[in-house]
């Protein structure tokens, strides 16, 4: 079949024999993708950032597809079903899974603990493979895996296996009060989802910070929101804490994580010499700019090892940190009330639909931010036809 | 839960503002006390291991389910079955890991051309895209590292040619 390889730091291709998944579990379900989705998350595999990455991985936790096998104990799904599967994999009955943890899952990942099982997101998480290939096989398929329902839109139902549920969950976790002044870091697909949702719990203000014109204008329009660039707006925490009265921000949200740009420090001690868990630039600001006693949301993702950041500031201000893999599973009904409702529509922030067959440019076009890349979506030849 | 209440009986107020509404991570975590279960949970059919999978000492065995792909291998197989030794908390464990990552690539590379397939490093790096979408800038970046690589000959050149006259 074709799917991506990964074949070290900014190398990938696609390879067109390789060999289908099968059934190695009673409960796995094979789905023939019809989406999948370049995560930015991905680029931080695609980068070297993550440890154990291993050259000949097929990469891709954001995908949809249809049923075409199933295992024997797979009572939920049959062939010819249509799902969009959860990036997280979860068996549903461990503790966690228990309550609803579903990103938390601790049957899913033999090499770590302290992450579930991920599709093609490295062998710290699971070792599986992705769905940036024609086909994938889909472990746990009677707990993650969601049919789609009928009259959703391919493009709005791949959105809904990663990044609406992470920014849904990311404005959640900041436990937003009615006219709450939230400021969210980063300007990418998690960051506008995050941004579209902090109005659904009520925020009185929202603000998005990022350096990249092109994201802040889209993020004004797409969320009705204000938009700022720290290249040109001096210190973000000072002028943060300018425009909230010099009270600090109620909410911050860090939809960065690890290859935050806007320190040359960070950079080079987390992205260049990985003497740190990556760049940890955006989390620095965010637990700056909230107020005392405030809430930080943090859904960007960063290495396992360790970060560079003011964890006496988190003390002296009393700062409440909540963070975690969004538990998709759990947020499925509501956010696919919000889609069918039109209170959110994801596939807007889509930019680019690149063949399955071009995904080394695909990974280019979106790491370079090249050609106003927001989101790529790669399509498989059998869902062209 | 029931017996923590018997066990605690003799403290006043034991629990008392400890309803599950009162969960730090809620709505995130529907408490329902089965943390207190630790791994005692029913697990479902095990997945047989036909492949070496490594496991994370912190784990008392095998999860249900993981994923078969890329199996260790080579020199950087053994250097992650040393980092598996150490645990998740340690940098024994994962600059390791980063090291075989980057072993993996060249052994990789040395399976592609061992296979008679000789990877297009232009294609894979996506440059195509970069041609398309950002010619003049690669044009530019081309023409400044070429520059300094051609710099720095010509320095390294001088510095023979005047350690080579000293000699003399």
């Amino acid at each position: 079949m074709i799917a991506m390889n990964y074949r070290g730091p900014f190398r990938v291709r696609t390879d067109r024999n390789k060999p289908e998944p099968r059934i190695e579990h009673p409960n796995d379900a094979i789905v023939r993708v019809i989406r999948s989705c370049i995560c930015g998350s991905d680029l931080h595999l695609y980068h070297g950032l993550v440890p154990d990455t291993r050259p000949g991985s097929t990469f891709g936790h954001e995908f949809i597809g249809e049923v075409i096998e199933v295992g024997g104990s797979v009572v939920k799904l049959k062939p010819g079903d249509h799902v969009l599967v959860p990036f997280n994999i979860a068996c549903g009955t461990c503790s966690f899974c228990k309550q609803q943890l579903f990103g938390n899952c601790h049957e899913s990942n033999p090499e770590a603990t302290a992450v579930g099982g991920i599709f093609g997101y490295s062998h710290t998480a699971g070792g599986f493979d992705g769905g940036q290939a024609e086909y994938v096989r889909v472990p746990f398929a009677d707990v993650g895996p969601e049919i789609i329902p009928s009259g959703m839109d391919p493009d709005d139902a791949v959105l809904l296996t990663d990044v609406v549920p992470t920014g849904y969950q990311a404005a959640e976790m900041g436990s937003i009060k009615k006219g709450d002044t939230v400021v969210i870091f980063g300007a990418g697909p998690i960051g506008i989802m995050a941004a579209k949702c902090s109005w659904l719990f009520g925020a009185g203000r929202v603000i998005v910070i990022d350096h990249l014109e092109y994201r802040l204008d889209f993020v004004r329009n797409y969320a009705q929101c204000e938009a700022y660039n720290f290249r040109s707006i001096g210190d973000p925490v000072l002028f943060l804490k300018k425009a909230t009265d010099f009270y600090g921000a109620d909410v911050c949200i860090d939809a960065v994580g690890c290859e935050a740009a806007g320190s040359a420090l960070q950079t080079i001690t987390g992205r260049k010499m990985l003497l740190q868990a990556g760049s940890a630039t955006a989390l620095h600001w965010a637990i700056n700019s909230v107020k005392k006693g405030g809430i930080l949301s943090i859904v960007g993702v960063y290495g396992p090892t360790g970060n560079l950041i003011p964890i006496g500031n988190v003390v002296n201000k009393g700062i409440t940190i909540r963070a975690n893999q969004a538990s998709v599973k759990r947020l499925l009904p509501k956010l696919i009330d919000h889609v069918q409702s039109g209170r959110i529509d994801p596939k807007a922030i889509i930019t680019h639909r690149i063949p399955l067959e071009e995904v080394a440019d695909a990974y280019h076009i979106f790491s370079a931010k090249r050609d106003y890349c927001i989101k790529p979506i790669l399509i498989p030849p059998s869902a062209r036809a | 839960m029931e017996n923590s209440e018997e066990r605690f009986k003799h403290i006043k107020g034991w629990g008392i503002d400890a309803p599950s509404l009162y969960e730090l991570t809620y709505p995130m975590k529907h408490y329902t006390g089965d943390d207190h279960q630790r791994l005692n949970y029913e697990r479902t059919e095990q997945q047989p291991v036909n492949d070496e999978i490594l496991v994370s000492n912190e784990r008392p065995r095998m999860t249900t389910v993981f994923g078969t792909t890329v199996p260790p291998s080579g020199l950087s197989g053994k250097i992650r079955r040393k980092a598996f030794k150490y645990s998740e908390g340690s940098y024994g464990h994962w600059l390791p890991l980063i090291l075989a990552d980057r072993i993996q690539v060249i052994e990789a590379l040395i399976d592609d051309v061992k296979n008679g397939y000789f990877p297009n490093l232009f294609k894979e790096r996506g440059l195509a895209a970069e041609w398309k979408y950002n010619r003049n800038g690669m044009i530019r970046n081309t023409i400044i590292r070429v520059g300094l690589i051609a710099a720095a000959a010509i320095i390294i050149a001088k510095r023979k040619t005047v350690q080579a006259q000293n000699s003399d």
